[in-house]
């Protein structure tokens, strides 16, 4: 290969860094793949339920890509950017049929068709799916590709490697590489490449307990935050409404279920046309008749039911045990699926198998008890596109588009902030991780090969790589040698806490502003963190205790900005500001990192809407036969 | 056992260390809270947080691998009281039913990068071996895929939850740390990518690399490998189908000379 031939680095090997990684080889340049885990071991192997694309059946019932475009902006509520969503959705189709071609084993129809579900924020069945385990499916089509890359000395890649820092250099402020480190001999390193891709998801973590992987910690976009580049929507976080919490994870039960037909209820009894909370709450479901059960959702949702967007179905779920009808006078509602042809439930087998070995009980048989938990990451770093003049989408190949403020710096995947605004639909996340990697991957390819002025990566001088490698490893000196006393776990612990019950599901001012008092404590304790590791190989303990110091980096941007947004919007719930306000925030929140007082500094722009304009977001919600609450209880928001 | 004591209960763990690949292996003792819907990795997480020892000695945290949580991603298996599994889905409640103290091992056959840590790479090399793939033209758009009956979808979707996790390996009398059987999990992969219209196009060259020595003629038939299997893959299945397919491949490229 040639000596200075250009290079491109994707940092994450979930969908997203996958997608990339074969599209930018496949238009001829070479790849460095870093990923802290094996590829295949990615976190995108958890999804389950499925991933939307127009399809024929729901077209000749009206469905179109267009309004798959417009269900994703309702849901979002409106914050997000028209172009990108256009783009994508007219690209679904086209998506799933390559998947198809790489052997993704799709369920069928009886004439051999895909088959399609329902899902969320949608009154059509354009939900694409692999059994219950989508994700994994896709996932190991694009590992498998990539293998095939990595044979054709293509795709070259770093298991085990952890990122540290983007490199930028000084005089030109483009990112010219990275540094990271071998997680095993703990080797620091810097790779130089005219492009660097961040596809290194969600920030889950930073709640304690989520629906995410361990690795999930938002780490390697916070660093690229404290470089320089910019967040995006950061307060946007999604509160699934039906998981299992667990000791060490909060289990999916994914939306899946109620696309296949399980339904959401709660024991009660009906007096004088009103709900009141069940005299025997703990009694077994089974035993429970049909006229003691409160299907919440269908009842206030005629329209939607079950399948309202997951903030609304979340928030039900959180007050109707506010109100002291959760299972057992406790936190939990139940999801059903126990009434369900035993047809439709081999479909939802992937999930099924989860619950009943995490929990001994056969959902079967037996109705799941489910509560919120923290899911997704709406916010991340802030990117940029080159639109069409009529908005309709961006033009294709333009090195703009999904690269950060940060000139050679991309964002795709989940750590992107665009395509789903103040809210996520159920089955949109795979489609926008495959669609960044494979439409976005050839902008990146463009801007290497076309668009970058002066001297390449490789031929620069070695000033700036060594500075960053200099950083990072004074950084690791510092954590080994430090004599401090607070431990590590303990400080996580209670960030996800306080995290948890001040800015999921309700978020007020006074509770998120305690919260705020909390972090600055703990950043100030980090300072005297301890490590119960100080060797040098395979040092879980120093990557954990690195990762939580930009956790709380991450967390105070979030927090701040959950703060300043004093509206309601999607997942973005303030009882103190009810209302939608778009003449006030209508607005991307852009939080840029102020190294020298290590705060965020926020600042707001304007969301154009050239194809869509924002109306009421209800899904058709009637006020019904409403609950007699007993007294609201102060309870934590979310499972944690 | 009462609810009452279970709630507040400390579970013995018993762990095989290994400082480095080439260093000695020593046990340590920890005592861990478990509370009720606990499993390994739980506390394993709570050990790292408090790493003393039953003997009082301050020791380092354990290392072992893990991401998803949910038996989905395959980084966590272990070999757990004898048995390899995933330690995310090993509910303490469960291991009681089989001893009071929980013993945790790194696989044998693997090398121990650290503790529980240990190098997988072979699994991987071996889906290279087999071209475990779809060789589509690119990434354009260029219509769907050949369509599937949903039995034929069904066959393949079994094979397809592999998750590379080592459990049949790790259970397997054939394979061994230092030799070259490629494993069930690749033969099996190589059934599935057989079974696809367009991956077929391949099924001779993954025939070839399964007939040569570390192939399908080193499977003993010992049938260990299906029965640890936690996503329920029908390996055996799979070896006999390979089985059939290299022998009619033989004889084809027998008479055919290719
Ligand atoms: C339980 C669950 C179920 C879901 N189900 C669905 C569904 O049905 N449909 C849907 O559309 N969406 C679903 N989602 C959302 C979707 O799965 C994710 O948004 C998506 O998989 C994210 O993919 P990604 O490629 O952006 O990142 P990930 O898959 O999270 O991959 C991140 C990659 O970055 C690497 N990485 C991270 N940090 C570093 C670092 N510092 N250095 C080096 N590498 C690093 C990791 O090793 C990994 O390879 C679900 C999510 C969850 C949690
Ligand atoms: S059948 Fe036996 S010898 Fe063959 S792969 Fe399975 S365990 Fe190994
Ligand atoms: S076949 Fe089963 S046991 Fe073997 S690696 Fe795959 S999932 Fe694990
Ligand atoms: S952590 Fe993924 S299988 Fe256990």
């Amino acid at each position: 290969m040639a000596k200075n031939q250009p290079r491109i680095i994707v940092v994450g090997g979930g969908l997203a860094g996958l997608a990339a990684s074969v599209r930018i080889a496949e238009a001829g340049l070479p790849v460095d793949l870093f990923s802290m885990v094996p590829v295949k071991r990615s976190h995108s192997v958890c999804a389950q339920g499925g991933i939307n694309a127009c399809n024929e059946v729901a077209r000749q019932q009206g469905y179109s890509e267009w309004l798959h475009m417009d269900e994703t902006l309702y849901g979002g509520d409106f914050l997000n950017h028209q172009p990108p969503v256009y783009e994508m959705t007219h690209w679904a189709p086209k998506i799933i049929d390559l998947m198809d071609r790489m052997g993704v084993p799709f369920n069928r129809t009886s004439e051999g068709q895909r088959d399609l579900r329902m899902f969320g924020g949608s009154l059509f069945k354009r939900t694409h799916f692999a059994g219950a385990t989508t994700g994994q499916q896709l996932l190991y089509a694009l590992d498998e590709q990539t293998r095939r890359y990595e044979t054709q000395g293509k795709i070259n890649k770093y298991e085990f490697w952890e990122f540290l820092w983007p490199v930028i250099d000084p005089d030109t402020e483009r990112c010219v590489g990275i540094v990271a480190q071998d997680m095993r001999s703990m080797q620091v390193r810097s790779f130089r490449a005219d492009a660097v891709v961040m596809a290194t998801g969600g920030c889950g973590v930073v709640f304690g307990k989520s629906t995410m992987s361990v690795i999930c910690t938002g780490g390697a976009a916070s660093r690229c935050y404290q470089a320089g580049a910019w967040l995006g929507n950061p307060e946007f976080v999604q509160v699934h409404p039906t998981a299992i919490p667990g000791e060490d994870k909060c289990r999916l039960m994914s939306e899946s279920a109620r696309g296949e037909g399980g339904r959401v209820w709660v024991p009660a009894v009906k007096k004088d046309g009103k709900w009141h909370p069940h005299p025997d709450a703990g009694k077994h479901p089974n035993q429970i008749p049909q006229s003691e059960r409160w299907y919440i959702l269908e009842e206030k949702y005629p329209k939607y039911g079950n399948l309202v967007p997951r903030d609304i179905a979340t928030r039900e779920i959180f007050f109707i045990c506010q109100q002291g009808f959760g299972v057992g006078g406790g936190r939990m509602v139940y999801l059903d699926v126990s009434h369900l042809p035993e047809q439709t439930k081999h479909k939802l087998d992937g999930i099924l198998e989860i619950y009943e070995k995490f929990t001994g009980d056969n959902p079967r048989q037996v109705p799941m008890k489910i509560f919120p938990a923290v899911h997704y990451s709406m916010g991340g770093l802030y990117t940029v596109y080159t639109p069409k003049p009529d908005g309709k989408g961006m033009v294709h190949g333009d090195p703009n588009n999904m690269m950060t403020n940060v000139t050679g710096l991309y964002a795709f995947g989940e750590v992107n902030y665009q395509y789903h605004g103040a809210t996520r639909l159920g089955a949109n996340a795979l489609l926008n991780c495959i669609f960044d990697g494979l439409y976005c991957g050839l902008g990146v390819a463009n801007y290497v090969r076309d668009h970058i002025k002066g001297t390449r990566a490789v031929d620069l001088p070695p000033t700036a790589f060594d500075k960053a490698q200099q950083q990072e490893e004074n950084k690791i000196k510092r954590l080994i040698e430090s004599d401090g006393q607070s431990n590590p776990y303990e400080l996580h612990q209670r960030l996800g806490d306080e995290m948890t019950d001040s800015c999921t599901v309700v978020r007020e001012e006074s509770r998120m502003r305690q919260a705020y008092d909390v972090l600055r404590e703990l950043k100030a304790q980090y300072k005297n963190v301890r490590l119960s590791d100080t060797g040098m190989w395979t040092n879980q303990n120093l990557s954990f205790t690195r990762a939580l110091g930009d956790m709380l980096i991450y967390a105070e941007a979030l927090l701040a900005a959950s703060i300043l947004r004093k509206e309601s919007r999607g997942s973005h719930y303030r009882p103190d500001y009810p209302e939608r306000d778009d003449a006030k925030f209508h607005k991307t929140t852009i939080a840029k990192y102020d190294a020298a007082n290590d705060q965020p500094i926020l600042e707001y722009e304007p969301v154009p809407s050239p194809l869509v304009e924002p109306r009421a977001r209800t899904y058709g919600k009637v006020e019904t036969g409403e609950a007699n609450a007993t007294d609201q209880q102060k309870q934590p928001a979310a499972a944690r | 056992m009462s609810s009452e004591t279970n709630k507040n209960r400390t579970i013995r763990f018993k762990i095989k260390r290994q400082d480095a690949p080439d260093s000695p292996s020593y046990w340590d003792e920890f005592d861990a809270p478990c509370p009720p819907g606990a499993n390994v990795i739980s506390c394993l997480l709570w050990i790292a947080a408090n790493p003393t020892t039953t003997t009082g000695r301050q020791a380092t945290p354990v290392a072992w691998d893990c991401n998803c949580l949910e038996e989905v991603c395959g980084a966590c298996t272990m070999v757990i009281n004898g048995r390899a599994r995933q330690s995310c889905s090993a509910l303490i409640d469960e291991l009681q039913k089989e001893d009071p103290v929980v013993t945790l091992e790194p696989m044998s056959k693997f090398p121990v990068v650290r503790d529980l840590v240990v190098d997988r790479s072979r699994i991987f090399n071996a889906l290279t071996k087999v071209k475990a793939w779809v060789p589509v033209d690119g990434m354009h758009a260029m219509g769907p895929g050949p369509t599937e009956t949903p039995q034929q979808q069904e066959t393949r979707y079994a094979l397809s939850r592999c998750m590379s996790c080592g459990c049949c390996l790790e259970a397997c009398p054939q394979y061994l740390i230092d030799n070259e059987f490629i494993g069930a999990h690749a033969i099996s992969q190589a059934r599935y990518f057989n079974a696809h219209a367009t991956g077929a196009s391949l099924a001779g060259n993954r025939l070839d690399a399964l007939e040569g020595p570390g192939g399908i003629t080193d499977c003993g038939n010992a049938q260990n490998c299906v029965k640890v299997c936690p996503k329920e893959i029908p390996l055996t299945e799979s070896i006999a189908d390979i089985g059939r397919q290299t022998t009619v491949h033989a004889i084809e490229k027998f008479f055919t000379g290719k």
